[in-house]
Order: structure tokens, then sequence, then C-alpha cells
């Protein structure tokens, strides 16, 4: 393990950073907001009723904790480590994004707020938000892109049922990336009344680490779950990377434990090799969006590039900076499988665990496709499975059918 | 190295008259617009120019200007550009004060010491960097005063207890940031305006500044005893994106640009 040690350090420090990685880059009218939101959540997590309140609706509301369950067929026809998969699909709603969505949400109640906003890609986080919007009695706005919104229109059904109001992002790519830039220029309009529950480990400090605590459940679950049942931590842990949120989420409880591989796979779209991919971390490099300073896709002057991939949840140009932080001090792997890979990943799950995955965490399985033969009969891998795929079958359907058409 | 009075301190050392302030984007539509239309603004009364470089994601500004930069960024137009388009206006004979706008990412791959380093050789006087809040700017703070480059700070209503800091810190003037929200026309400003702009004055030793959603004459008289500058970008960046076409047509552009200057004119003698 390269240089373990350097991630035993408290991240992050005051200034919100990771290493040179994070921070607060900006609009001066929000860093008010910021420095109240910091100080909310220091009270919220050390007051016990908050804390109480967020346990009883992650068990009874959620339906946490999600199960650990051994992939046994997977593990035999793979012939390799024995798999495991962390079971984030059965949560509430189908996504890890839940865990998030129900803390940020108890947060803006906590404050005072009566209305959230959230932006999406997949629609999981949108859907996450507006369901807790509705079981909290808050209003919701959901800035999506227009392409994200034609991708996943089962989602945007699904929110306006729950209540929420669902805004087209037009701009730029109309995917993830400019869904962001419109949720935040609202927020810096309406910062006053307005809570913005932001989805994964990304923007400004301090939401990489806020929605990093409460998205570490996942991995402190998978510890005492794998520990209980075979004595022992694993030897390698997979998930996939879009924002970064069920990767952290899954990794930060074994960061300590230097035995346990961690790897985390990015979406390479139709190939590293193409300008279609939202390969991040393999391909970015250092520069600010959304308020951090991280990996991102950008050409030589700055500018952001459009990123790809078959996923609407990994379809995102810049990465959390803590993977930022933790790709440049070597304690996690970070890869990435294609468009392809993820399709066929998602038919041997199907296939083999009677499970389909969404094509977000089909990048893990993918991933786990190609490692789990290089590994021996003993080892322990596990996948961070996070959500389940009834959101994406339109567009699975659409690949697999012109995949068959390209072949006769 | 020797580094001469910087041009803003030189036309505030006298705060007895307001100062107009255009915004306009770099290549919108075209450099040589751009080159014609900044000679124009100083003609109509502006004293200070301030120069949007295009950015693909401007997440401080309205649809006014992310379309103007999307106009700019269509025609290839980069942080380079807008640094010789500064040496352009220098050689022709400009002394109008030069202030480029720019998010921090463009900044950051030029290099933010080459940056300022050529913000000085082509001749600008200071830079406004939206997404870059006094926590964040120490590197870029640094290496413009080496070079004799005022930083621009912004502050917002919001600010609240970090007005005094902001203040304690501004070199140049001081950006106040008249309404929550993107760039942008409005209709009507906030009623807590001059309050606020008081505030902002007490904190502080440097010259004033407002924008963010001034668009009229109306406005611009009612905000001028409160500040020492009145900031207008997108109702300017409008008027612009009214005559694009003839701006890209070396036949029409002398009219069109006349008619963008008489729109400013109106603007800034509201001032006076
Ligand atoms: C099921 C699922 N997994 C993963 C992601 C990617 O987000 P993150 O990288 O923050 O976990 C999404 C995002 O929409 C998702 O819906």
């Amino acid at each position: 393990m390269k240089e373990a040690t350097t991630t035993t350090r408290i991240v992050p420090d005051e200034k919100g950073r990771f290493g040179v990685f994070g921070g607060k880059f900006v609009p001066e009218t929000l860093m008010n907001a910021l420095t109240e939101l910091e100080a909310s959540f220091a009270e919220a997590t050390q007051n016990p009723a908050f804390c109480q309140e967020l346990n009883h609706l992650l068990s009874e509301y959620a339906g946490r904790p999600t199960p650990l369950t051994y992939a046994e067929r997977l593990t035999e026809e793979l012939g390799g480590a024995r798999i495991y998969l962390k079971r984030e699909d059965l949560n509430h709603t189908g996504a890890h994004k839940l865990n998030n969505a129900l803390g940020q949400g108890l947060l803006a109640k906590r404050m005072g707020k009566k209305s959230i906003i959230a932006e999406t890609g997949a629609g999981q986080h949108g859907v996450a938000s507006a369901t807790v919007a509705a079981k909290l009695g808050l209003s919701c706005k959901v800035f999506m892109g227009e392409e994200d919104i034609r991708r996943q229109s089962l989602n945007v059904f699904r929110m306006k049922l729950l209540g929420a109001e669902v805004i087209p992002a037009v701009s730029g790519s109309r995917t993830l990336k400019d869904a962001t830039n419109e949720a935040i220029r609202y927020w810096v309009s309406n910062v006053e009344e307005t809570f913005y529950v932001i989805g994964s480990v990304v923007g400004p400090h301090p939401y990489p680490y806020i929605v990093r605590e409460f998205q570490k459940i996942i991995g402190e679950e998978t510890r005492a779950q794998i520990l209980q049942m075979l004595g022992k931590l694993p030897d390698e842990v997979i998930a996939c990377v879009g924002g970064g949120s069920n990767a952290i989420g899954m990794f930060y409880p074994f960061i300590q434990d230097e035995t346990v591989a961690l790897r985390g796979v990015e979406a390479a779209g139709q190939g590293v090799n193409t300008d279609k991919h939202a390969a991040t971390l393999s391909l970015g490099r250092p520069g600010v969006i959304h308020g951090s300073l991280t990996y991102l896709l950008q050409d030589e002057h700055g500018q952001v590039q459009e990123a790809h991939s078959i996923s609407a949840g990994l379809d995102y140009p810049g990465v959390g900076p803590e993977h930022a932080y933790l790709k440049d001090n070597g304690r996690v792997t970070y890869t990435s499988v294609t468009d392809a890979e993820a399709l066929e990943a998602v038919q041997i799950l199907c296939r083999t665990e009677g499970i389909i995955p969404a094509l977000e965490s089909a990048h893990a399985i993918a991933e786990a496709v190609k490692r789990a033969p290089q590994m021996s009969k003993d080892e322990i891998l596990v996948i961070c499975l996070s959500g389940r795929g009834d959101k994406d079958v339109l567009t699975i359907q659409d690949a697999l059918e012109s995949e068959k058409g390209g072949e006769r | 190295m020797t580094v001469a009075v910087n041009r803003i301190d030189r036309l505030f050392e006298d705060r007895s008259r307001k100062r107009f302030i255009p915004f306009i984007t770099v290549g919108d539509p075209t450099l040589e617009a751009t080159y014609q239309i900044a000679h124009a603004l100083v003609e109509a009364g502006a004293e200070l120019l301030e120069l949007g470089i295009p950015y693909s994601d401007p997440l401080a500004d309205g649809p006014t200007i992310q379309r103007a930069s999307q106009r700019a960024l269509e025609n290839g137009v980069s942080i380079t550009d807008a640094l010789q388009l500064v040496g352009r206006l220098r050689e022709s004979g400009m002394e109008a004060s030069l202030v480029l706008f720019s998010y921090f990412n463009p900044v950051l791959q030029y290099g933010v010491d080459r940056f300022f380093a050529d913000l000085a050789k082509f001749g600008a006087d200071g830079v406004v960097i939206p997404d870059l809040p006094i926590e964040e700017n120490g590197l870029a703070v640094e290496a413009a005063k080496k070079y004799g480059i005022h930083v621009i700070s912004l502050v917002a209503p919001t600010s609240e207890s970090r007005i005094q800091t902001i203040g304690e810190q501004a070199t140049g003037f001081l950006y106040c940031v008249s309404s929550l929200g993107v760039t942008g026309a409005r209709a009507s400003l906030r009623e807590d305006l001059a309050d606020f702009l008081g505030r902002v004055k007490a904190s502080t030793t440097v010259p004033t500044a407002v924008g963010f959603g001034i668009s009229t004459p109306e406005q611009v008289k009612a905000v001028a005893p409160h500040t020492d500058g009145v900031i207008v970008g997108s109702a300017i960046v409008l008027e612009i994106e009214r005559h694009v076409e003839q701006l890209k047509d070396p036949n029409q552009s002398k009219e069109a640009v006349e008619k963008i200057k008489t729109f400013v004119h109106q603007l800034a003698s509201a001032l006076q």
C-alpha cells in the first residue's frame, strides 16, 4: 500500500480541504449560507434528538440496515474471489441516495427552511429528495438536464407524483453538470429561504464532508456485517464513481484497514481513447467545478468538457474532492469500464443472481467481472450495489436491441 | 521591476464624480466587434470597462451573459484572446481603466502567476473573479501585488459579518452585489440596498461600485448617491445581442456600434 499513513490525516481540514482539493469556490452571496450550514451540521450531529430521528427514519422508513448478500452463482461463474453484494438497491426508492437526502432534509427542517432544491442526473437523487420533502412536509424543486429528462422519464414521473416540481436545464450538454449550474443559480437568488440538497460528495465545503458523513453508514454496516459473517475483513471493495457518494460511503470506514484494497470505477463510455467518456480521475486535470477544486474534464483553456456515459448518474465531468485526494495519495485505485462492459455486467448479474442492477452499479459489477478471476478462492470481494435497475430498463432494452441490430 | 500607479487608483483619486462601468463579454459576437464596442463605451462616458472572459459554466451569470459567453466560445475565443484584446486597446491609445472578469478555472489553467504577469504586460488594471471568495484568493492576491494589479473583491447583501473583513482587505474598488442572485436585468432593486451600501462604505477606505441587475437610467440615478461607481452588464449585453448579425457584418457594424453607444450614453449620463 502506497503512503497509507498520509490518509490518517484528518480530512477535510477547517478550510474544507482534502489535501489541496476541495475548498469553497463560490460566489460571495453563498458564503454566509455555507458557514451557517457548517455550524448547523456540527450542532445537529451532536444533538441526540437529531441523531435519533435520523436513525429512526433510516431503519423504519428507508429499510436499513441493508443486507450483505453472498452472490454464490456469480462467484461460481467468475471462478475466483468470493463475492458479496452490499444491497443499497434495497433502500426505499431504490438507491443509496436516500441516506443522504434524509440527512440533509432533516437538517433543512432543523434550520427552519421550508423549501429544498436538488439537482439530479439519473433521477435517483431527485426521487430521494422529492420523497424526503413529502415525508417531512417541505416543498421541492428538482433541476434536471433536458437530455436526462428524456433518458429517465420514469424517474421524472415519480418525482412529479411525489409532489416535486421538475425544472429542465437547457444549457450546455443538458445533463447533470448543467442541472447543477441551474440549481446553484437558483440557490444564489433564493439563498435566504432555500436549502440546497446536494446529491453527491461534490460542491463547495461543507457538502463533500456532510454527504460523506451521511453515506458512511454503507461502509460501517458492511464492515460489521462481514466481520460477523466471516470473522474477517474483505480483501477488496469495489464501487462505482459518478460524483462519488456511494463509493466514499463504502470506502471511508475501510480507509484505515490497510489490508483492504479499494477500487473506484468510473464510466469510460465509448472508451478512454475517444472523447465520449466520464473518466474524470483517469483523464482529467485538477480544476474548479461547482465550488471545489478537484479532477475535472476540461480543455487546454479550462473550459469544462462534456462527459458521456450510458448511465446518467455517472455522466459528470467532475468528481468529489476526497476522491481526488485518495487517488493522489494512492489509497484508492481508480479504473474505468465502458458502456459495453457495463451492459454485459447487467446481464451477468441478472442471469446469475436474479438482480437487475442500476447502470451505475453495473460499472462496479463489470470491474468485479475482471478482478474476481484474478483473485484466489479464499479471498473476499465486496461490491457496492448502489441501486436497482428499474429506472434503466428502457435504456438497457434500447442498447441491447441496437447491439443485436448491429450484428445482423 | 517598477510598477506604474494603477489606473483604477488614479481614476478614483477624485471621488466627487461618479463613474460609469459597463460590462461586455470579449468576443461577443466577434473580437473585432468587442474592440469597436469598447471604444464606443469610452466615448459614451465609461471610465472603467469590465471585459468578461467567456466561460463554459458561468454559474454566477443569468441567461443573457450565458448566451454572450456561448456566442464567444463558438468563435473559439479564449483567455489569451482576451489578454491580447487588452493589449490592442492600449496600443490604440485607450486610457480608461480595464478590468477583466473571469471564473477561476481558466485563470488556474493559464497559470495564476502567468495570468497576472500578462495582465500587467498587456495593460489591464484589475480582475474580478466571481467564484474566488477571500478565503480562497490568497495565491491570486499575492501574484496580483507583484505585478501591480488589483483583485477586486465582491461583497453581497448576505455577507453580513463578513463585510468588515472584506472591506478591510479590498483593493482597487469594492464590487457591491446589489441583488441576490445571478447577473441579469431586474425590474426593481432591493429595498434595503442603501442600508447595505452604507454598511459597506463604513467598512472600507476603497471606493465602491454597485452592480448586478441595474439596467435602466432610473435605477442608475437611484443608486448613484450611495456609491462611487455604477456597473451595468446584462442590459448592454442585451443591446449587443439585438445587433449581433449587423455586428458580424463589416458593412453594417459601424451603424450597430453607434446604436449601442447611444444606448450606453443614456445610462452613463443618468449618473451625474
Ligand atoms: C444507483 C446510483 N449509483 C450511483 C450513482 C452515482 O452517484 P455517486 O457516485 O455519488 O454514488 C447514482 C447517481 O445518480 C445512482 O443513481
